[in-house]
């Protein structure tokens, strides 16, 4: 997929979201539109994936471990051609099966569900290891957000990934710098964030979360350095793409009301 | 059990490359040979059971049957929500294997009694929870979770319990093995209170009563029809476990019995009082501690089964 291309794919994950969250009255908004253009690039250049074969055995992996960002995973998945694009009128909906929540149970095309963070990257990491030890040549990807690294279970994945040299993992945070209740910094601060990942042994990149051209680039060169899992520190914009809900924790629990989503889907549309 | 667990899945590893086995840095003599026979099909997780669960769902919804193996509430309540969410809601084909099932690590404290694992575990979604009742069961359950297609608690004491079974008997999960016909009273047990029950058994049996004993092994799915049989075909229901009589087998069959219409016996459940001991002990001492011994069992059963049988000499 061209980087136009692509650009156009993040700005329909976008208005998707948008739509859903706002109809829905669900949370998160902020959540998806940071994660767009991750998911655009996965999707539309980095996945082996085939949309009419969602068990194929040597599929490459995607766990969205951040679950919260639910819309906009099920928007990527429908636009891959997993399941007809209709379906995303099921999100947060009485009787339909896409859950407030990335959920795995009749969702073609979603991995893992997930909703309780750090649980992507232990069942990842197991899944690495199995394709590792087979020969198998799937990878695995991991999307996780800045909060999430405060789990523990995390990083029990990390030492376990790195002594095992699983460099068919990676993992890409989705490093907005907000949190549930407030900035990061002002939470639990992760920073030097890329010297852990160094000192746990793993190959780390930081990237532009937002540039997909970067961002293509860097999920195309792993393993980063071989023998050793790959973390992608992705800088992004809680928010990215409607200007008054960038960067403010308001948006991750917020939804658009009408007037505001069609402003809202005007800025998507021009960006 | 523990030595028959491990024989037995070394025995299935051999024939299926899907066998895995993933220890939470647990396991000094027992695991050795598993992992030198079959260093792929092994993992050693490290102590971090979060990860150790994680890895189990990873490995199984990549095609593998992973066993993991800790003591007691490492393996099941540390890690609880991975084997709610991530084992049990996606159905990954992982065996949580515990040993030192209720009171095996007596003396080691609190932190190592497996006291409430069995309820924890029964309340799960699409779990089956397995407390075989001796060495014979420990090997026929181990093969029995392989060949079921979804998760499975399996629940071991540690080394050294005896055989009960004279002969393999037939054994399927979700099936109570009947041992002994009667008519009189029911004992019904799981783990290592089966050994036990056998000789209460044999004891009231020679004091002239009609006893029926049950081995149920498997507390999820219960059998409910040997349950409901039971309950109406025999005067007195007892349950016998190494647990705390709160949600565990006694628990479960209380559920059942609670909702039947008609007469039926009286249950009372025999197992541990719902508290952290206070002192310490082995294993046998504590369990007399909490009348699970031969003695306070019979303490137990004799005063509630005295009024229809003059029994008590």
């Amino acid at each position: 997929m061209t980087d136009e291309e692509t650009r156009a794919l993040a700005r329909t994950l976008r208005a998707h979201s948008l739509r859903m969250i706002s109809s829905a009255k669900t949370s998160h908004i902020g959540s998806c539109l940071s994660l767009a253009d991750i998911l655009a690039v996965l999707y539309g250049s980095v996945l082996r994936v085939d949309p009419k074969k969602p068990d194929w055995p040597d599929r490459d992996r995607l766990i969205v471990s951040k679950g919260h960002a639910a819309a906009v995973t099920y928007a990527a998945v429908a636009e891959a051609g997993f399941m007809p694009i209709e379906r995303l009128g099921e999100y947060a909906r009485n009787g339909g099966q896409l859950y407030g929540h990335v959920t795995h149970a009749g969702v073609p095309g979603v991995e893992m569900s997930s909703g309780s963070l750090g649980h992507g990257l232990p069942v990842g990491t197991g899944m690495a290891l199995t394709g590792k030890r087979e020969g198998r040549p799937w990878r695995v990807f991991v999307l996780m957000s800045d909060g999430e690294c405060d789990e523990g279970s995390n990083w029990e994945a990390m030492m376990f990934a790195a002594h095992h040299k699983l460099d068919n993992l990676t993992i890409v945070i989705d490093y907005n710098k907000i949190q549930s209740l407030d900035f990061v910094d002002k939470t639990i601060g992760l920073e030097p964030l890329a010297d852990k990942f160094t000192a746990f042994g793993w190959g780390v990149r930081e990237v532009d979360g937002h540039d997909v051209s970067a961002l293509r680039r860097t999920l195309e060169s792993v393993p980063i350095e071989p023998g050793k899992p790959n973390a992608i520190i992705a800088h992004t914009v809680k928010g990215k793409g409607v200007s008054w809900m960038e960067n403010k924790v308001l948006w991750h629990y917020r939804q658009p009301a009408e007037d505001e989503l069609a402003k809202a889907l005007a800025e998507v549309a021009a960006s | 059990m523990r030595t028959a667990f491990i024989e037995t899945l070394n025995e299935l590893a051999d024939k299926d490359p899907r066998v895995c086995l993933i220890v939470g840095d647990l396991g000094y003599s027992v695991i050795e040979e598993f992992a030198s026979k079959h260093p792929d099909q092994f993992v050693n997780a490290g102590v971090a059971e979060q990860n150790m669960i994680g890895l189990a769902v990873g490995m199984a919804l990549s095609g593998k049957v992973v066993f993991t193996y800790s003591i007691g509430n490492f393996g099941t309540l540390r890690c609880l929500e991975q084997i709610r969410n991530d084992v049990c809601y996606h159905r990954a084909n992982v065996k949580v294997v515990a040993v030192g099932g209720g009171l095996a690590y007596g003396n080691l404290g609190v932190t190592h009694h497996a006291s409430e694992d069995v309820a924890i575990m029964r309340a799960l979604p699409n779990m089956t929870v397995v407390a075989p009742g001796d060495p014979i069961e420990a090997r026929l359950a181990t093969k029995a979770v392989v060949a079921l297609d979804g998760p499975a608690y399996l629940r071991l004491g540690k080394a050294g319990e005896p055989v009960v079974h004279a002969d393999e008997p037939d054994f399927a999960l979700g099936r109570a093995i009947t041992m002994r016909e009667g008519s009189d009273l029911t004992l019904i047990a799981s783990g290592s209170m089966l050994a036990t029950a056998d000789r209460i058994a044999a004891q009231l049996a020679e004091k002239g009563l009609s006893v029926r004993l049950l081995s149920m092994h498997t507390i999820k799915p219960l059998d409910r029809e040997a349950v409901i049989r039971a309950a109406t075909e025999t005067r007195f229901v007892f349950t016998l476990e190494e647990h705390s009589i709160e949600g565990g087998l006694g628990g479960a069959v209380a559920e059942v019995m609670a909702e039947l219409d008609g007469a039926r016996a009286p249950l009372k459940r025999i197992g541990l009082r719902p508290q952290f001991n206070q002192v310490v002990g082995d294993q046998k001492y504590l369990k007399s501690q909490h009348g699970l011994d031969e003695e306070g069992v019979m303490k137990t059963i004799q005063p509630i089964i005295a009024g229809s049988y003059r029994l008590v000499g």
